[in-house]
């Protein structure tokens, strides 16, 4: 059952009268019966967390903005710019109405003048048809003034970014829309709290997929929600698929399916019959490589078993390699792009992953030595941890986990040199 | 030419005024104003943004060389931007973009002789199902080969021949 990529069931569902005749819309008219407070209670009771990549409770999120603060945001996060992911890109495109209903009924959970959905700016269409999806909306009465006739006044805006993923993290988010550069601020203040959100005011920001689940928890209830997945991962998530499957794409499936299923089952298993699996990126190039064994494989793709194989679900995008694939350019690739990304702000990311870069290049041209194998990791490891955001971790992590998992992948390289 | 007093523009950049608490919010959205009349985020469009904003052009131009979707020289009618990131380059990207400067004589970055294409690479596009793909004009073309590729050029080829395509 699809929660979230409901245009694969439903045709024309990015309509507005398909979705209303589908059960749109049902969600917000219960929220706006409700008191703020007892919805935020509602998706607290759900388990939901965030699809983003940190999986902090969304309940949990919203309930942090003050009550008393006469002027507060909700900003929605369809940066979606993590190697891999692909995920926030079909909810909007094929189930748009969804997002934006998720996003009014946050919204009025908090009380908020207005919704900033920030999408990066390569989804230029996708910006378009919100654009025309929000019109569509005043005219019905569920934007603006008066919302179906509640009193609750909101008004929904897009803002395109312009090709930088540090404004998928949040405070660098708000910068870029605020008119200043995607850097990250210094916390605290956090988002949720006067001085730290949008124009200074409590801000709440969310994921895409997050809002997306929003609609359906208030009008089915927060224990069938619970009740899908696992303990401490409720719901249904979309796994972005890459790589070498036969199958690649987008596939919502309960937090508790296993890897196994999803690359065999779902994926179509490996791209080239005669070639195994070797590793997954199950969160993109910012969470760490896994080899793909039988122990992986059989583990589910929730947020807490995750953890118990060493990696992050994180936003899912799970990149897939075979046998052919050397870690060393796999290193390579992800370090070029957390390099192209870093923001310049703090010296360990800006300078890291530069020297990063340049030794991982001289390895794979042959001219590197046992000693840069180890140099890179401790680059690597000084990096993590002292950055304001969590690139300079991201970045840190292809290197020391490659190097972990597959040092003969290194081995091959710097040999020669002794 | 300018954006200032353009009746081509001015609803939108009143409707960008207006949806920001400050003005300053609006300057991303000005910026792809700027380019689209100028093809690229060239001093006029910078000067233009600045005063519409109340800002000093140095904090206008910050803001154009931070993004890599403003482009602070000329571009060919066609601004290709192949992904190469791992995803995409796990399926081939690499060699794709490789052929595709070659085909077209261009290094990194630079523009074909007829002045019609710009070709570099760029990092993950969120298109990583549907590689090798590329992004022309802001617009994504994906599930790519080499004979596509063939093809499309050709098309747009045709199409230059007519009006100008516009630039985001």
């Amino acid at each position: 059952m699809h929660i979230l990529l409901r245009g694969r069931e439903i045709a024309n569902i990015k309509q507005l009268d398909v979705y209303e005749a589908h059960g749109g819309f049902a969600g917000l008219k219960v929220s706006l019966a409700m008191k703020p407070a007892e919805v935020i209670d509602v998706v607290k009771a759900s388990g939901l967390r965030g699809r983003g990549g940190a999986g902090f409770p969304t309940g949990v999120k919203w309930s942090f903005i003050p009550q008393h603060e006469p002027i507060k945001y909700v900003t929605v996060n369809a940066d979606e710019s993590e190697t891999g992911t692909f995920k926030d890109r079909e909810i909007m495109e094929e189930n748009p109405y969804q997002l934006i209903e998720g996003s009014l009924i946050c919204a009025y959970a908090i009380q908020a003048k207005a919704v900033y959905i920030y999408l990066r700016g390569e989804f230029w269409d996708i910006g378009d048809q919100l654009d025309a999806c929000i019109e569509a909306l005043r005219e019905k009465g569920y934007v603006g003034k008066n919302i179906m006739g509640s009193g609750y006044d909101c008004e929904v805006y897009t803002h395109l970014g312009a090709g930088a993923y540090i404004c998928g993290e949040e405070s660098a988010l708000l910068n870029s829309l605020e008119g200043y550069l995607g850097q990250p601020r210094v916390r605290p203040p956090f988002p949720a709290q006067k001085g730290g959100g949008l124009y200074k005011e409590a801000t709440v920001v969310n994921n895409v997929e997050t809002l997306a689940n929003v609609p359906f928890i208030l009008t089915e209830g927060a224990e069938v929600f619970k009740a899908i997945g696992t303990e401490q991962s409720a719901g249904n998530k979309v796994y972005c698929v890459s790589g070498h499957v036969k199958k690649p794409g987008n596939y919502e499936l309960p937090m508790n399916t296993t890897f196994r299923e999803l690359l065999y089952e779902h994926a179509g298993g490996p791209l080239h019959e005669d070639r195994a699996f070797k590793a997954m990126l199950p969160s993109g190039g910012s969470g760490p490589i896994v080899p793909l064994t039988d122990e992986v494989l059989d583990t589910p793709m929730s947020y807490e078993d995750a953890e118990k194989i060493g990696t992050i679900i994180g936003s899912a995008s799970i990149i897939i390699m075979d046998e052919t694939v050397d870690m060393t350019w796999v290193a390579s690739k992800v370090t070029k792009f957390f390099k192209h990304e870093s923001c310049g702000k703090c010296t360990p990311c800006r300078e890291g992953t530069y020297w990063l870069d340049k030794v991982i290049d001289r390895i794979l041209d042959g001219r590197g030595s046992p000693d840069d194998v180890k140099r890179i990791a401790d680059v690597a490891e000084n990096m993590a941890g002292t950055t304001l955001c969590a690139l300079g971790d991201f970045a840190a992590n292809p290197i020391i986990h490659t190097i972990r998992h597959f040092p003969d992948d290194f081995a091959q390289h710097v040999q020669a040199q002794g | 030419m300018a954006i200032i007093g353009n009746p081509k523009y001015e609803a939108r950049i009143d409707h960008h005024l207006a949806k920001y608490e400050t003005k300053r919010s609006a300057v991303m959205p000005l910026l792809y104003i700027a380019q689209e009349e100028y093809g690229w985020v060239n001093p006029e469009g910078i000067e233009e943004v600045a005063q519409i904003l109340n800002l000093d052009p140095t904090q206008v131009k910050s803001i154009a060389g931070f993004y890599t979707m403003y482009s602070e020289r000329p571009k060919g009618e066609y601004w290709l931007q192949v992904c190469t990131d791992l995803p995409c380059a796990l399926k081939g990207a690499d060699d794709f973009h490789a052929w595709l400067k070659e085909e077209l004589g261009v290094e990194e970055g630079g523009t074909s002789a007829d002045g019609m294409f710009t070709v570099e690479h760029v990092m993950c596009l969120a298109a990583c199902d549907k590689a090798p793909m590329l992004q022309c004009n802001f617009h994504y073309v994906e599930n790519l080969d080499q004979n596509k590729m063939r093809d499309l050029l050709a098309k747009w080829r045709q199409e230059a021949a007519g009006a100008s395509n516009g630039h985001r």
